[in-house]
């Protein structure tokens, strides 16, 4: 149990380390994924097997995406096509692949060997951690979702003046 | 507690905060700012679960529900900026955005 800590846990500040140190954004990307699975893996460890599921869901699927789409929409054109070939040499795939593989492995044996602790005591259930955000915090629930709604409407605002910007002429407002 | 000391995960959570504060510091592209600052609020949830494991309390998952919240939605504002840059200056360095309008 220690062990598979301190695995998930170097696992996470190896790939923290590539994401400061990345040339490429892809490549940033890919390690900060993998730091956050590690993370994950932590929350598992210590029996918190909601934040997991949270850090997995929202954090590596929802907000990487979101990452995604603007560094799509950064890099247009042709170019971007030898770049495409560029980041999909082995070089750049291969430490990210195998720090993957690590954790994965870890979670099969854990899985496997049942000391993740699902009915010994030792977890804060799904169950608690819902009654607790809709009992004494419901006034902060509420808050965050204004603070949502805010970052939604921010969002879109700078957006929508994006778009006008660009359908009057691209590049005529460049300052530089 | 697993038998995981609590030390040792506030330690990582240190670490990788750490490692966060640096990257804002050292990189000058508002991208990786970004990814940093999505490193150092990784790093403060990590904190707050380890804590809420150490009592057995949901109150360390309830605080990283509302970090989670905090990130999407600067992450949605940042990015949105982000574009902003790119479309006036043409590039993507930090410094190039130094003046002020009006």
């Amino acid at each position: 149990m220690l062990y598979a800590f301190y695995i998930a846990s170097a696992v996470a500040v190896i790939s923290t380390l590539g994401v400061i140190t990345g040339r490429h954004a892809v490549h940033a990307l890919l390690y900060f994924i993998i730091s956050l699975l590690a993370v994950a893996m932590i929350f598992l460890l210590f029996g918190a097997h909601f934040a997991a599921a949270l850090e997995v869901i929202i954090y590596a699927g929802a907000i990487m995406v979101l990452f995604v789409f603007v560094m799509m929409m950064l890099n247009p054109g042709p170019r971007s096509v030898r770049k495409e070939r560029h980041w999909l040499s082995p070089g750049t795939w291969v430490c990210p692949a195998v720090l993957a593989l690590i954790l994965t492995a870890e979670l099969i044996f854990l899985l496997a060997s049942g000391t993740v602790g699902f009915h010994d005591g030792t977890a804060v259930t799904p169950r608690e951690v819902g009654m607790a955000l809709f009992g004494p915090y419901l006034l902060g629930v509420e808050l965050v979702s204004i603070l949502l709604l805010a970052g939604l409407v921010g969002a879109y605002h700078l957006a929508w003046r994006l778009g006008v910007s660009r359908a009057d002429g691209a590049g005529e407002g460049r300052q530089s | 507690m697993n038998g995981i000391p609590v030390e040792q995960g506030l330690i990582v959570a240190g670490l990788l905060f750490v490692l966060g504060v640096a990257g804002v510091l050292i990189r000058r592209n508002v991208l990786f700012i970004l990814l940093s600052l999505e490193i150092m609020l990784n790093a403060s949830g990590l904190a707050f679960v380890v804590a809420g494991a150490r009592w057995l309390q949901p109150d360390g998952q309830v605080m990283f529900v509302f970090i989670l919240a905090v990130a999407a939605a600067e992450v949605a504002l940042g990015l949105a900026l982000i574009l902003w840059v790119y479309h006036w200056y043409g590039t993507l360095d930090a410094d190039r955005a130094c003046g002020m309008r009006g």
